[in-house]
């Protein structure tokens, strides 16, 4: 694998938003405006979305102008169904998917941030196998554990608790912050740490006033990850939630049970409740590669 | 913030400890979450324990694997999630490669474009298996009916006709964008001077492509297609929305068929049974992949150091 080789200069710091250098590098030498290709480019894209785009122009619709063979283009807006579903109840679950998203991505940033230094700058013996460790648990399957889980949850009262799911999304997502972290942290020139050291400020110290002011966009930008994962989590939510806990998704397949025939309605929930996210993904799409690839693809 | 202690630079112990310190939190509450339940679970899988039948428990050694392993559902399910996860992880990568491809030029709206694409990955999975079960799908007023009807496929039941099919289309639509930054990350990668020594020599664009760009790119494809596979073999919420695995159990993957014995059959033993010959399955491929996986991660850093 081969990264792209930035040059030193812009490697730190770096804000999520900013282009990476290999983005705005093009990639190979191309005679700018072959039109014809990129007319073609742009409609396989729209094609590609347009499930998407259809979800949202639906919403927007009057039940009537939804269900209509053929499909309908052209109609007169309205904001009706949006009022529908908040109307419905929905804040709750805003709510309890709010305090999952930010309670274990703090907690995550809690744990990971230690972790991926000591396994980064100070390399602990056997760090190796600890990494291993952090990326093998990725691979042990949800449904392997979530049996115990249940009983547990169900014997130390619980179960439809917010926090049950907070711990459980920050050990989900621990090992992809872990990594990813860690990826942020090999990028810090080591002459920063080691000035410090020679001052004589003690390591909690360098971490805290030196590293993390660094550290910052690549923290953010871990932190967004993390939300994208926890904000659509379902598993965990429908099987460990009921009606105190329950998250968005689980609003959602409940709402599809009652309102199933009404695709206007539903169209306007999966358009609110997807939003915040997908908004969440545009700011943070130049980290979306190293966040979904755990920090070896930059 | 930092467990550490300033530590006294005399011992060498104490400085190890002071490394290893900050490691422990994350490390300790990852073993909880998710060692010891699996533990557990082995556990449980060893007893027969049914939730409707209180005090039904007791020490049943391998009965429950010897139930699940001639249970025609099981093994219906493991082939589905073998099958969807293999379908959903080689079409999104053909199509990742393409839309790749495409983007690694300067052109106009470039940014939105990438923007656009990479939206159906973070869309609700539940919101997306229903916009297809729905919007899309529908044999009357859906709009791939509508497309297809000049071909004579316009008032296909797809959800309930072709389940897995129809499942797959949803989850190549979440996870093709996936597999295009992945690859569009490798393509600009590339050397810049590789690529004009090629053309010095006369490549065509295809000569190109297969004796440059794909190789350059096989390291990107192999880390794409098995991170890819860890996620989708765990795809629980597209199958429960769109099909609830029917009709009958046509399309209902290991985790569902796991999740259906436990919370709607109350089998808690087999369940569990079931979980841990999918974890065994997972290590054989892992142990593969994951030194693949470790390889392309430790030589990426070697890059950078």
């Amino acid at each position: 694998m081969t990264a792209t080789h930035d040059p030193p200069a812009e490697r730190v710091p770096r804000s999520p938003r900013s282009a990476e250098p290999s983005a705005r590098r093009p990639a190979r030498p191309s005679r700018v405006g072959r039109p014809a290709l990129t007319l073609l480019t742009w409609a396989i894209a729209l094609v590609f979305v347009s499930p998407a785009l259809w979800m949202v122009l639906t919403a927007f619709k009057q039940e009537t102008d939804a269900y209509t063979d053929p499909p309908r283009v052209l109609f007169t807006p309205t904001l009706e169904r949006f009022s529908t579903v908040l109307d419905a109840g929905i804040m709750p679950y805003v709510g309890n998917s709010l305090i999952a998203t930010l309670g274990s991505a703090a907690l995550v940033v809690l744990l990971g941030v230690p972790a991926a230094y000591a396994l980064s700058i100070a390399p602990v013996r056997r760090s190796k196998d600890v990494l291993f460790f952090f990326i093998s648990t990725k691979m042990l399957p949800v449904v392997a554990v979530i049996v115990p889980l249940y009983v547990a949850a169900g014997q130390l009262n619980v179960l439809d608790n917010i926090w049950t799911l907070v711990l459980l999304y920050t050990a989900m997502n621990l090992p992809i912050a872990v990594w990813m972290l860690r990826s942020f942290f090999l990028e810090v020139p080591t002459a920063i740490i080691e000035a410090a050291r020679v001052e004589g400020a003690s390591l909690p110290r360098v971490l805290w006033s030196v590293m993390l002011p660094v550290m910052a966009p690549g923290i953010a930008a871990t932190v967004l990850i993390c939300m994208i994962f926890s904000w659509n989590e379902f598993f965990f939510a429908v099987n460990l939630t009921a009606s105190q806990a329950a998250t968005v998704p689980v609003f959602m397949v409940g709402f599809i049970t009652s309102e199933s025939l009404y695709w206007a309605q539903l169209s306007a929930a999966a358009t609110l409740v997807s939003l915040p996210i997908v908004v969440v993904g545009w700011i943070a799409q130049r980290q979306l590669v190293r966040g979904l690839s755990m920090g070896a693809v930059k | 913030m930092s467990t550490t202690t300033a530590a006294p630079r005399t011992t060498r112990r104490s400085r190890d400890w002071a490394r290893r310190a900050p490691l422990l939190p994350a490390l300790i509450f990852t073993i909880l979450l998710t060692q010891l339940p699996f533990l557990a679970t082995i556990w449980y899988s060893l007893r027969s324990w049914n939730l409707l039948r209180p005090g039904s428990q007791e020490f049943t050694g391998l009965s429950n694997y010897a139930a699940i392993l001639t249970d025609r559902q099981f093994l219906g399910a493991a082939a589905n999630t073998v099958l969807i996860t293999a379908s959903c992880v080689l079409v999104s990568m053909v199509l990742g490669i393409g839309l790749a491809m495409l983007l690694d030029r300067r052109f106009l709206g470039r940014g939105v474009v990438r923007t656009l694409l990479i939206t159906p990955f973070l869309i609700l999975p539940v919101a997306t298996a229903l916009l297809w079960k729905t919007t899309m799908f529908d044999p009357v007023f859906g709009l791939v009916g509508f497309v297809l009807s000049p071909f004579g496929l316009g008032d296909v039941d797809w959800a309930s006709s072709y389940p897995v099919l129809s499942v797959v289309a949803a989850l190549v639509w979440q996870w093709t964008p996936f597999m295009m930054l992945l690859i569009l990350a490798g393509l600009q990668s590339q050397e810049r001077d590789v690529i004009e020594a090629g053309q010095v020599d006369g490549a065509n664009t295809w000569q190109m492509f297969a004796m440059v760009t794909l190789p350059h790119l096989r390291r990107y494809i192999e880390l794409g297609v098995l991170l890819g596979a860890i996620y989708v073999v765990n795809t629980f919420d597209t199958i429960y929305m769109m099909t609830q695995g029917g009709p009958g159990t046509a399309s209902a993957n290991l985790p569902f068929t796991i999740y259906q014995r436990a919370f709607l059959g109350f089998d808690v033993g087999q369940s569990a049974a079931m979980g841990v010959v999918v974890v065994i399955g997972t290590i054989i491929v892992a142990l593969v992949a994951l030194r693949l996986i470790f390889r392309a991660f430790l030589s990426s850093e070697e890059q950078n150091a």
